[in-house]
């Protein structure tokens, strides 16, 4: 058993959750990463690369802002970490300049990924295109559709973007791809997974790499509250990458109450949901032991979300070890009040957010939280590439 | 206790053809009238895949096929049924059943390996199921049971795990023949593949190996042959069944052509 939320044990699990599940093909690769991160990660050159990159380039440290017009209307003390305001607009890019050096150090010259919403998509063509490295990109067939302005900027990043066509063509099956990418590719490639799942080591290369976002909240919270510990953090999950970087440094801190909020779609109960943690049994999906979407029979069932990158039906093994423990509290948010919550931000705050994160803020009213509690939220990415999607359903939003 | 797969290993020697189909592939009911078909065709062994929505190692074909067999119905338990008097008509033939630990986990390991058992199935093949994690939870089971694990080895396999798997079965040791998942072509440079399949005939293992990944025809077979006990066709089957009237007829057709 893992004795903290933070870190996994050596073989990756947290619980019962984790592992790596993969077929002899990927063993070299996948243990070539574990027995290397870490150690890597520690050099002090590494770190230095890492820190540059995420102040000149990513733009970090991001604000914490006090969002005084959300505060007043649901009556606490609103705190937003701007993720949105990272280079290429999300959170995602913290890890994929981590991993890039990762990759370079271990002599890796070709990268793939996939991609949900786009934008770890964008984030990975933007450091393949600083590097110098070919970048290759798997996206779900549906979701190219559903976040075009994603697929042009990876394309004018110098990105390949491959359409996966199985399944239901969105997130799972980007996955799938791109793993039996990384089959065919045993050498010279690296995959850059987006988010806290897949075969251990990567829910906690990611989580760790993300951990940023929770570090800087701290010294921030110091400085404007007087205290480095929230009452609450809210953020949005789907894998869970986002949502590992803000718990991260709040996990061995029983005070703080870590709120994870999944897509339930039409509602959880409708069979077109995305709510892993209340429809989800252990499973094995991307090589890792986690809570999963399934049928009786095991096979991964379809997930549904309006947001393309919280539509993915499972979540990564530290979140299932932190619904399954009791240490977060899972909100399921439907498509509509999550729209609603895109007007809200835009109109009370001036600030546009992804629909992901718009699942997160919609969750402000369902915390139970006092007028004079810390709530901070996650704004793990911006709106522009859902401008489609939110002019579609004006009516809905407005 | 000796099994199947190595009395057909012991009887044969070299040469030997093991043929994977999908069950519920074309037709849900094709399961039974392709495993008889494939051993009067002169298969040596059978390879039954189970089929899964997100095959990892699988190549476009089989994860077609899989998809239709799903769509067909197939599941664990209408395999187990269609298996049931199996070994009255098809007596030595040896079977395996592969597929993705998943399905597994949900059936039941134990539950799993019991109906297999009592359909007569004499091996598993499991590629996303650890080492680690089979000889911790799965190794005893399998033995009460008397079915052999197939492991798989690819070019990057360290030679020291090589050992450790050639070590953990009695059956055949499963040589991916490239980069690759299934069904793709050979596009390592020329010399590669044999160096490969030399430096694992050069360890001396314990188990026979059986070469699979890309093998297809009647000529990629008898090359395989040369370096190996024998080998391993999936994919090509696949496709041969592929909208087919008659599946049993066109399998054996399809044998025919690799075996003559």
């Amino acid at each position: 058993m893992s004795t903290t939320y933070q870190k996994p044990t050596e073989r990756g699990y947290y619980g019962q959750f984790g592992g790596a599940f993969i077929p002899e093909m990927l063993y070299p690769n996948v243990e070539e990463l574990r027995q290397n991160y870490l150690d890597i990660m520690a050099e002090p050159a590494f770190q230095e690369e890492y820190q540059q990159l995420l102040r000149d380039y990513v733009g970090r440290p991001t604000p914490l802002f006090e969002a005084k017009r959300l505060s007043e209307k649901y009556n606490t003390r609103v705190f937003l970490k701007r993720e949105d305001l990272c280079h290429t607009g999300a959170h995602k890019v913290n890890n994929t300049v981590g991993q890039i050096l990762l990759a370079k150090r271990l002599g890796k010259t070709r990268i793939i990924a996939e991609t949900g919403a786009g934008q770890h998509g964008v984030a990975t063509a933007t450091v393949c295109a600083l590097m110098g490295m070919q970048c290759i990109v798997y996206m779900g067939e549906i979701d190219m559709e559903r976040q075009k302005p994603n697929v042009y900027r990876m394309r004018l990043l110098g990105a390949e973007v491959r359409a996966a066509m199985s399944g239901s063509r969105t997130l799972k099956d980007a996955t799938n791809e791109a793993i039996r990418d990384w089959i065919s590719n045993p050498v010279d490639t690296h995959y850059i997974i987006g988010s806290v799942v897949g075969p251990h080591p990567y829910p906690d290369l990611v989580a760790r790499l993300q951990a940023v976002i929770s570090e800087e909240m701290r010294k921030q919270l110091l400085e404007k509250t007087g205290s480095e510990l929230p009452q609450y953090v809210v953020a949005c999950v789907g894998g869970g990458s986002n949502a590992a970087g803000a718990f991260y440094h709040f996990l061995e801190e029983p005070s703080v109450k870590l709120v994870a909020v999944e897509a339930a779609g039409h509602g959880v109960n409708s069979g077109h949901s995305a709510a892993t943690s209340v429809l989800g049994k252990p499973g094995i999906i991307h090589g890792s032991r986690t809570l999963l979407m399934q049928d009786e029979d095991g096979q991964i069932t379809e997930p549904y979300s309006l947001s393309a990158g919280l539509d993915y039906p499972g979540i990564g093994p530290l979140h299932a070890f932190l619904a399954d423990s009791g240490r977060a509290r899972f909100i399921s948010i439907e498509d509509e009040p999550a729209l609603k919550a895109v007007a809200e931000c835009s109109r009370l705050e001036g600030i546009i957010p992804a629909l992901e994160t718009a699942h997160a803020l919609a969750a402000l009213g369902q915390l139970g939280a006092g007028p004079d509690d810390v709530v901070v939220v996650n704004l793990s990415g911006r709106g522009d590439k859902d401008l489609e999607t939110y002019i579609k359903y004006a009516d809905a939003i407005m | 206790m000796q099994n199947r797969i190595q009395q057909a290993f012991q009887k044969k020697g070299k040469d030997l053809l093991n043929i994977y189909f999908t069950a519920g592939y074309p037709t849900l009911d094709a399961t039974v009238p392709l495993i008889k078909a494939i051993s009067a065709a002169g298969a040596d062994l059978i390879e039954i895949g189970m089929p899964f929505s997100d095959p990892l190692a699988d190549g476009p074909v089989i994860q077609q096929s899989s998809t239709v067999a799903l769509a067909n119905g197939m599941n664990m338990r209408v395999l187990f049924r269609q298996l049931e008097g199996i070994r009255q008509e098809v007596t030595d033939t040896p079977i395996l059943l592969m597929g993705y630990l998943n399905p597994v986990m949900q059936f039941g390991v134990e539950n799993f390996c019991r109906e297999a058992a009592a359909a007569g199935v004499d091996g598993i093949i499991l590629p996303d199921l650890p080492l680690d994690d089979y000889v911790a939870e799965y190794q005893e089971t399998f033995r009460k049971y008397n079915l052999r694990p197939v492991f798989l080895i690819t070019p990057q396999t360290a030679p020291e795990r090589i050992r450790r798997i050639d070590e953990l079965t009695d059956s055949f040791l499963y040589l991916v023949s490239g980069p690759g998942t299934t069904g793709g072509q050979n596009t390592q440079a020329e010399g590669v593949q044999e160096a490969y399949f030399q430096r694992i005939e050069a360890m001396n293992l314990r188990n026979p190996r059986l070469i699979g990944f890309g093998i297809g025809d009647k000529a990629s077979f008898q090359n395989a042959c040369q370096h190996a006990e024998g080998a391993i066709i999936g994919s090509a089957l696949i496709r041969a069944l592929e909208g087919v009237e008659d599946a049993p007829a066109a399998a054996t057709r399809f044998i025919s052509s690799v075996l003559k």
